[in-house]
Formats: C-alpha cells, structure tokens, sequence
C-alpha cells in the first residue's frame, strides 16, 4: 500500500483539462435567468434512476473517477434528496417510479432544479410509446436542463453539470 | 414421465439449435418434479400468446451434466397452468411475471401476489388480454415476520447511492437481519411490447438495452438465436469481434466491481486505483468500436463496426497496462486485514441454494457451481479457445471477490488471443427475412443470458423473452444476507450486483 501511496504523490494526476468552453456556454444559455441569480459556487446533485437500463447510472459513476474528478468543480453527489439543488433523473421514468420520482422532488428543498440525464429521461429514448413508461421525466417534474446521450459520456455530463453552475454564477 | 431425453425423440417445432416441443399438462408436472429433484436446472419460464389469442407458458430445462437445453411448451386454453414453483421454488417470481404480463394463473403457486405489475400502468395483463385499469397503485402486502424485539427497516425504491431502484424490507433484531425480502419491479418499461412487431435490427437495440452494463451480452443472446432462427451463418471475423467485446465487457465490470465492493467496506483507494483501469477500458473500447459501452455495436448478422490496426495497438497496451497495475491491486486487496475482516465470512450464500437456483456468474462460481455459458454450451469463438472458469466454494463475500480477481486474469488472456488470431473477412452477412425460432445461451459478466426469439414469416419479431441471470441471484441475496448486520448489506449487495433493469423487464 505504501508504494501504491507513493507512486501517486510522484506521478503527475491524471485529472483532466474541463470540456472545452464553447461548449459549456452554449449549453449555459439555455437555462433559466432565475437559475443564474440563486445558485452559489457549488451543486450539491440527488441522482434519481427512473427507469433506466443502468447504462447512465455507469457513466455518472465514470464522473467520480481520477479522470474526471467531479469534485474539484464543487459538484458532488448527495444521499438525500433534502441535501440536494439538484436531482439528475435517469430513464423514461417507468410508472412505477413516478410516484418515488414526484416524491423525491417534492422532498428537495427549492430552489432546485432538474436535470434530465440521457435520452430516455428527455422523451423516453428506445422505450418510448410503451405502457409502462412516460415518456421522459417532463411528464412528472419541471425539467430546467437535458443532457442528451445513450448513454452520456462522462464529458456530455460534465458539460452540462458545468453549465448549470456557471449559470448560477452569473 | 418425461426426460430431456423424451423431448430431445419428439418431433418439435422448428426451433433452433434447441428444440422446443409441446407437452400435455401431466408432462409438464412431471418435468417439474425433475426440477426438483435436482435432474435439471430451470433456465427460463416465460409467456406467449400463439395462434392468436391462445396463451401458453415455456419452459426451458438444462441438462447440465449433457450440456443440452430444450425447451417444453403448454398451451393454457383455460388461461392457467399447473404452477412449477409448487415443487421447484426458483419459478416463484418467474410465475408471478407470467401473470403479471400474460394473464395466466399458476394453479396451486405458493405466492400470487403480483410482482412486476405495481398497479400503475392503467393495464393489466399487456401482453395478454390488456384490460383497462385505473392506474392508482395498490398495496403490497410483504411477507409477516413475528417476533418479540423484532423491527423493520424499510429501505428505497430510492437509495442513498447511484444505482437501481428497488425497495428492500429488512426485518431485524438489533444488528441481525432476520428476514430480508427485496421488492422490484420499479424499472419496468415493457420492453416484450416494445420488441414485438419490430424488425430484428430495431429489436436488438432495445435487447441491448436489458441491463445496459451487460449490453453487449444481451445484444449477443439476442443476435443469435435471430441468426438460429434464420439458420444464418455469421463470419469467423464477426465472432472473434463479438467474442472480443464480450471480454472487453467482463473486464470492465470486474474491474469497477472490485473497487465497489472494497469502496463499500470503506477501503477506498481500490476504488480509486479500479476506477482508473476500468476508464481505461472504457476508453480503449470507445477507440475501438466507437461507443464506450459498445452498445449496438452487436448487430443480427455481425458487428457494426470493425477494429483498425491502431486500435488493436490501443487494445494490447490496455491490456499490458491492466497487467503491470493490478497485481498490485490484488496484492494490496489480499494483505489488508481490516478489509479481510470484513468481507471474510460475510454474505456466505449455500451451495445447495446454488444449485437449486441453478445461480450463474461469480455467485455461482464462487459457491461450486462451475456453470459457465461458454465452455458448458460453447458457441464462436470460444469452442476455439483455451480458458479457465475459476470455481470456489467459500461462497462469502471474498469468494466472489477473488471470482471476478481470476476472472479478470483470464478475460486479458483472451482478448489476447483473439486480437493474434484474428480471422480476416467481412464482419457481417445479410439476415434474410423469414418466420422462425431461435433460442441462445450467452455468458455475460454476471452469468447466462437465456434468449427466445419467434419471427414472423415477413421477419418481424413476434415473441421476445431474454432472461437474465439475476432472476436466480435476487432469491440468493435474502438468503446471503441472514444472520449478517445490516450495516454487511451494502458489501452483500454489491458482491452480488445483480441487474434490476434485467429482471424488472
């Protein structure tokens, strides 16, 4: 274990440059004017899996990694959805879930915003027009941001995650 | 009564390589009492609705000792069936879907109460009679649990950390989990509907979408037995591609299941020096085939992109990196004693369970049940490859651990190999439009995908069932669980990783 310690004090990290800033402004615009005023210099995120197939749930994983290193940017990941500004909702939000969904937004505490993670929480992606699905988590909250992919990569939801705060900043 | 033997003799429908045959109620009973007496192992109990609105119920039966599967069929003109979890408990849940989905009632079943179906789609029965419904949920009664000093813990659909939904209801005394029972179904987005009607193409990508951290082995059960079906040839090329793939897939769990599991006993630098290599193959795979998890990249009648020469360089320093790191890892994981403490001993799930469950991947094979898909039943490419399948019979928490550890060891073996000998050739052939069935076993990282496929005459899918291997792991867990403390079920849990997008259909 020492050696493992040792190698990452003297080796350079391997923490990555942010995605680039075009993008992340692009993405920046398309958010609420309130959003801009209220948010504060850090996001503190509920994940909430409404059906998806895990596939997202791996790549928001991803984010945690020496790669990415969500961290840094003051983005972290809450157990409780009244810790949270934030809820990333994952799936075409089965039905079964979208009382667990409406709950769990109703439990976080405003201002609060919602992220629509992937193409199935925008409009049900492969699973759309089936009876057990909704169609994409609009149908049940307020969606303010949608981070589109199947699934994202880790740097499609760094962009947007990264929009989201600097909208706050502003 | 009747044996795999009867139904290997009669002639059966045309379903390939398998066959599938139908049985009168009496030889239905009886293959059940085969099942329990150990003679076989289910591998899949599924619904159907055939010749217009008749329902049926099939059963795939695997003789594992022979390596042969074949599949029994009951039409149920009454709408019901004799129930197979009466005598084999596997089936409960296999059962209660039926019913859920199709209508059909299990004569005699143990537990009716319904399972997928939370009372919320505005339907009952979809695939079968499709009934209007108000949609307002209903109560779910869980199973009683008497005793002085005995309390319950209610935990999810939604959970603390980034994973599935589904709601676990312990039953304690003090520390002890007495009891747990799992309730899912949350994840349920109809994807039988979906598939049915669609063209194989449009079908495998929601396969492909069962359990998205197993994509490549669904998208692969899927894709084979269409090409069964269809009687359709895949190139040498296109099986060594998906063979490639389907290690790439292994590697990658493995790797972020080890650091997981270690990161639940708060030993948090595995999961750091893990996370690291599993980006990494995340990274060569993306090079490779152009998409991380390399979804849709399985295609009924091959792969749909083909590896560069640059690649397969990006792929070979993978793999020389994955070798050079983690020795360490596991040096780090077997030397550490307070990490030791905690998965030692811990989740112990009992062979005979095992093997009554006919439990497949790291769950089975870490409690000595040596089935793997591939050198059991082997398909391209690896009834051309040399290999181990790593069996303990601990069956903790570390066994399943030090699993995935030699199973890690030999997926960079094989990836090797078939990058050496990879055949020259196209990567993929026509399928031509056609009705027939096909069936196929795959292994995925977390044990055998079990595939049933029925096309039409124009070649639209008419009936798709994929099965996946935590339907016979879930029950385990309850089992694995008993007797540990609570604060062990995140550590069992993530020792067992089962799918809950796979099962909840």
């Amino acid at each position: 274990m020492r050696k493992l310690l040792l190698q990452g004090l003297l080796k350079a990290p391997l923490t990555e440059k942010g995605p680039d800033d075009a993008a992340v402004e692009a993405l920046a615009r398309e958010l609420d004017a309130a959003a801009r005023a209220r948010l504060g210099r850090s996001l503190s995120i509920r994940e909430v899996d409404a059906g998806s197939c895990n596939g997202c749930e791996l790549e928001i994983h991803a984010l945690g990694n020496a790669f990415y290193d969500l961290d840094r940017f003051g983005i972290r990941f809450v157990a409780s959805p009244r810790h949270a500004d934030v809820l990333l909702v994952t799936g075409p939000v089965a039905k079964n879930m979208a009382e667990a969904l409406k709950r769990t937004y109703d439990a976080t505490p405003g201002p609060k915003w919602v992220v629509a993670a992937g193409d199935c929480a925008i409009n049900g992606g492969v699973f759309a027009g089936s009876y057990a699905v909704t169609d994409g988590a609009a149908a049940i909250i307020p969606v303010d941001l949608k981070i589109p992919g199947c699934p994202p990569t880790p740097v499609d939801l760094l962009t947007g995650l990264l929009a989201l705060l600097k909208a706050g900043k502003g | 009564m009747v044996n795999l033997s009867d139904l290997f003799a009669r002639n059966g429908t045309l379903c390939r390589p398998w066959p599938r045959v139908s049985v009168n109620e009496a030889e239905w009973t009886g293959l059940c009492t085969e099942l329990a007496a150990g003679r076989l192992t289910l591998s899949a109990l599924f619904g159907d609705r055939i010749q217009g609105d008749l329902g049926a119920v099939h059963m795939a039966l695997l003789e594992e000792a022979t390596g042969r599967l074949a599949l029994a069929s009951l039409p149920c003109p009454t709408g019901a069936f004799p129930s197979v979890a009466r005598h084999h408990p596997p089936a409960a849940r296999l059962e209660r879907t039926i019913r859920d989905l199709f209508g059909l009632t299990p004569v005699g079943a143990p537990d009716l109460r319904p399972w997928l179906d939370h009372a919320r789609w505005g339907v009952r029965a979809p695939l079968g009679a499709a009934t209007p419904d108000a949609g307002a949920g209903e109560a779910y009664p869980v199973l009683p649990v008497e005793g002085e000093g005995l309390h319950q813990i209610p935990v999810g659909p939604v959970h603390a950390g980034i994973i599935e939904p589904g709601h676990f209801r312990f039953s304690a005394y003090g520390e002890t989990v007495v009891r747990l029972e799992e309730r899912l179904g949350y994840v349920h987005k109809g994807m039988e509907s979906l598939m049915a009607g669609r063209a194989p193409e449009e079908a495998a990508r929601i396969a492909g979408r069962h359990s998205g951290d197993a994509t490549v082995a669904y998208a692969l059960a899927f894709c084979r037995a269409v090409e069964a079906a269809r009687g359709v040839a895949v190139p040498e090329r296109a099986h060594a591609l998906r063979g490639l793939m389907a290690e790439l897939e292994r590697l990658a769990n493995h790797l972020g299941d080890i650091g997981a599991i270690c990161n639940d006993a708060a030993f948090a630098i595995m999961l750091a020096h893990c996370g690291v290599l599993r980006e990494r193959v995340l990274r060569a795979s993306a090079r490779a085939f152009g998409h991380r998890l390399m979804m849709d990249r399985v295609v009924p009648g091959g792969v749909a992109q083909d590896i560069t020469a640059e690649a397969i360089a990006g792929m070979k320093a993978l793999v020389a990196e994955v070798r050079r790191a983690f020795p360490a890892l596991v040096r780090l994981y077997d030397e550490t004693a307070s990490l030791q403490d905690r998965t030692v001993s811990t989740g112990f799930t009992k062979p005979d369970y095992v093997r009554q469950f006919g439990a497949g991947g790291f769950v089975g094979r870490a409690s000595g049940r040596g089935f793997d898909a591939r050198r059991a039943l082997p398909y391209p490419p690896y009834d051309r490859l040399p290999f181990e399948v790593p069996v303990r019979s601990d069956g903790d928490v570390n066994a399943r651990v030090w699993v995935r550890i030699r199973e890690v060891e030999e997926s960079l073996g094989l990836i090797i190999r078939l990058l050496d000998t990879l055949p020259k050739g196209d990567i993929t052939v026509p399928v031509p439009a056609g009705g027939g069935e096909g069936v196929a076993l795959v292994e995925s990282f977390r044990g055998d995908v079990f595939a049933f496929v029925a096309l039409e005459s124009d070649g639209r899918v008419r009936r798709a069932h994929l099965r996946d291997p935590s339907w016979f792991q879930w029950p385990l867990l309850e089992t694995a669980i008993e007797g540990n403390i609570v604060a062990d079920f995140p550590l069992c849990n993530k020792s067992f990783n089962c799918s809950y997008s796979g099962v909840d259909l």
